[in-house]
């Protein structure tokens, strides 16, 4: 790995367009600010000056206009990329992604297609103020029709980035902002697992746990804390979390009989919520404790003085651990 | 372009009045006479539509219909200026629209018979799927005209919508991302005074819908919506003009819906019958058949081959709707994702399972 340059994920969801819109000229990649800026994130950096104002552009100011501009461009031959610049702000946009992104392929038995990918930068820990910080994934995963995923490495970024653009169905690709400029060494050439399937991020037999996007490093952090106490942690990385792998999740806490799912997003009716059910259903012979959650309050996402509170913590996690039901055993 | 060229006229454009005689107009050209003949035609075909599929409701073969009786005349009209290379963005008034533009009728009542969604392929015809959520069709329109743009291909979009789907905040975005991408989109909204059970009043104060034009930087027009030969005329300078690269126009019509929102509605708790009266001196079809007859050209012979097509439109209607063809159930599930997920096959599994042990499958 050594002879690859360190790149931040915003540097590889930037290749990754770059890359799709190399391949393919349907690919167009539009929205606020994406153009000459860059976007508010730089995600979009220098594609306009390499593929110019018919590939890559902005448009008036309106999400709903971005989303439905997509159907139409998608209804005639197009791949469109669109960017929602902040995840709250993409609510505008919802009736469209709802009504008719998420709905054409069923509404005329495939005949009209939506290979649209909706980049949605999500989620907190990063002192935004408010409408800046939501972690919509529930939205969206409630919705047939739509895939959603989730990247928490460097390398999935691409990967996924890539995966959403070449599927023939509409993908909302969930960008953790706080991760936008974590680095790695990766080759960006190597397969990863495609969407539709989570991977083991980190080997361990005591228990699972289980998160996507913002909570992987959490829950990455929390296992090598517990190591330093001799409890040994396996790490679940979702990715995709339509369609969900239950194949590889249900393997995992069948391996070591409990669960902790972790997620920022209010956890009431939530993308924790459906995954402790799925284990539940699927692997209750198994645990040896009920399935917990780490999740965020039931609360609006709080001001930046208050969102450490909020947030799924380390500390959080294994004191969730530790509820486990050691003794019974 | 200076604004007031933006501007509407002070009335709408008529060509022919209510009597069906000519209107001088320098500005606007009058269609030529097999044009007339050919929207006459439709207009015939159109209104036994109408009728069928009121008949086909009551028959318990649609679930609703909402007619477009009385609007026939916007309805053939923005069928008719269109080539094949164009696309139509209908609503879910209309059918006759639809029909117009060579979809098959059955396959065009699918939506309101309950069988499937959109029961036509799209491409076929280039007409968009009906939409129910008002005005969110108008900016799929523009994609597609921007689509067909970047492509450098020659492609004009009929955009369609009603008086109450002015108030939707798409339509705000969508006339003005196509005024912003100059896209080839011709905004046709036909007002006929009623959004259900409220009133154009309720929805604006601005002079008139056309007028909304102006503030995108479009010229508005607006036109009698019931003079089959305004709305050609008017309908084929937008659409000229859209191919011509001049972008996009917005052309309002002034109609009026002379049925109920649809057969569930009593649009008597809300309007009175002399309101309705009035506009029945105003039907489109004895405008055209008029001004056709005065000039020698609807012959008898003529009149009775545009009858039997109508007659032969509705009798597919009844012959199509008549049958009973079991919806397929694995429909549910096949066409959610280009490859349905492990859960939905799992899904699909139970309910094939479950008809199996109800002998129903």
């Amino acid at each position: 790995m050594a002879e690859h340059e360190k790149i931040t994920m915003a540097q590889a969801f930037n290749q990754a367009l770059r890359d799709a819109m190399t391949a393919d000229e349907s690919v167009l990649m539009f929205g606020e600010d994406v153009g000459a800026l860059g976007g508010v994130f730089r995600v979009t950096d220098g594609l306009n000056a390499e593929f110019g104002d018919a590939r890559c552009f902005d448009t008036p100011l309106a999400e709903s206009g971005i989303m439905g501009l997509a159907v139409g461009l998608a209804m005639n031959g197009m791949r469109p990329v669109v960017e929602m610049q902040f995840d709250a702000f993409a609510y505008p946009a919802f009736e469209q992604i709802v009504s008719h992104v998420a709905k054409m392929r069923n509404r005329t038995r495939g005949a009209l297609t939506m290979p649209i990918t909706i980049r949605v930068p999500y989620a907190g820990g990063i002192g935004g103020v408010e409408h800046h910080c939501d972690s919509s994934e529930a939205y969206y995963a409630h919705t047939p029709g739509l895939t959603v995923v989730a990247p928490a490495t460097v390398a999935d970024a691409y990967t996924l980035m890539r995966g959403a653009i070449a599927s023939p169905d509409p993908v909302v690709v969930l960008e953790p902002k706080k991760l936008y400029w974590s680095k790695d060494e990766v080759d960006l050439d190597e397969a990863q697992p495609g969407i539709g399937r989570a991977v083991v991020r980190r080997e361990g037999t005591d228990a699972t746990l289980i998160a996507y996007g913002t909570s992987v490093p959490i829950a990455l952090e929390a296992a090598d804390a517990a190591a330093a106490e001799g409890r040994s942690l396996q790490v679940v990385d979702v990715r995709s979390i339509v369609p969900f792998d239950d194949e590889t999740v249900c393997a995992a806490v069948r391996s070591t009989g409990r669960a902790v799912v972790v997620a920022e997003a209010a956890g009431f009716a939530s993308v924790s919520s459906e995954i402790v059910a799925r284990v539940t259903e699927r692997c209750f012979h198994h645990l040896a404790a009920p399935v917990r959650r780490v999740t965020g309050f039931d609360i609006p996402y709080p001001p930046p003085k208050l969102e450490h509170l909020h947030l799924p913590s380390v500390d959080r996690v294994l004191d969730a651990v530790d509820d486990l039901q050691w003794d019974d055993v | 372009m200076p604004s007031h060229d933006f501007l509407p006229s002070e009335q709408p454009v008529q060509l022919l009045d209510q009597d069906g005689r000519r209107v001088e107009d320098p500005e606007h050209e009058f269609p030529a006479d097999e044009a007339m003949l050919r929207a006459h035609e439709a207009l015939v075909v159109g209104r036994r539509v109408n009728e069928q599929a009121y008949a086909l409701v009551r028959q318990g073969r649609l679930a609703v219909y909402p007619s477009s009786y009385g609007q026939e005349a916007c309805e053939v009209a923005a069928a008719l200026v269109l080539a094949d290379q164009d696309w139509l963005f209908p609503t879910y008034r209309d059918v006759v629209s639809i029909i117009g533009r060579g979809v098959d009728p059955v396959e065009t009542l699918t939506l309101l018979k309950g069988d499937w969604h959109c029961g036509y392929d799209p491409t076929e015809h280039r007409v968009a799927p009906q939409t129910t959520p008002l005005a969110t069709q108008l900016i799929h329109a523009v994609g597609v005209a921007h689509a067909a743009t970047l492509r450098g291909e020659d492609t004009v979009v009929m955009a369609m919508c009603g008086d109450g789907a002015t108030s939707e905040g798409d339509f705000h975005e969508a006339l003005n991302f196509a005024a912003v991408f100059k896209a080839p989109v011709v905004f046709f909204v036909q007002n006929n005074e009623y959004a259900i059970s409220v009133p154009l009043a309720r929805q604006t104060v601005a002079p008139s819908l056309a007028h909304k034009a102006v503030g995108y930087g479009m010229p508005g027009e607006r036109v009698d919506g019931n003079d089959v030969a305004a709305l050609l005329s008017v309908l084929g300078t937008a659409v000229d003009a859209a191919r011509s690269g001049a972008g996009p126009s917005l052309v309002e019509a002034h109609t009026y819906r002379m049925q109920a929102h649809t057969n569930a509605d009593d649009a008597t708790r809300y309007r009175q019958d002399d309101e309705v009266e009035k506009w029945q001196g105003r039907d489109p079809l004895l405008r055209s058949e008029a001004y056709l007859t005065g000039r020698g050209l609807l012959t008898d012979e003529r009149s009775a081959s545009i009858s039997a097509r109508a007659e032969a439109v509705a009798t597919v209607m009844r012959d199509g709707l008549m049958q009973d063809v079991a919806p397929d159930p694995a429909d549910l599930f096949d066409h959610v994702y280009a490859t349905p997920t492990p859960q939905l096959r799992e899904q699909a599994a139970f309910l094939a399972d479950e008809l199996s042990r109800e002998g129903v499958s």
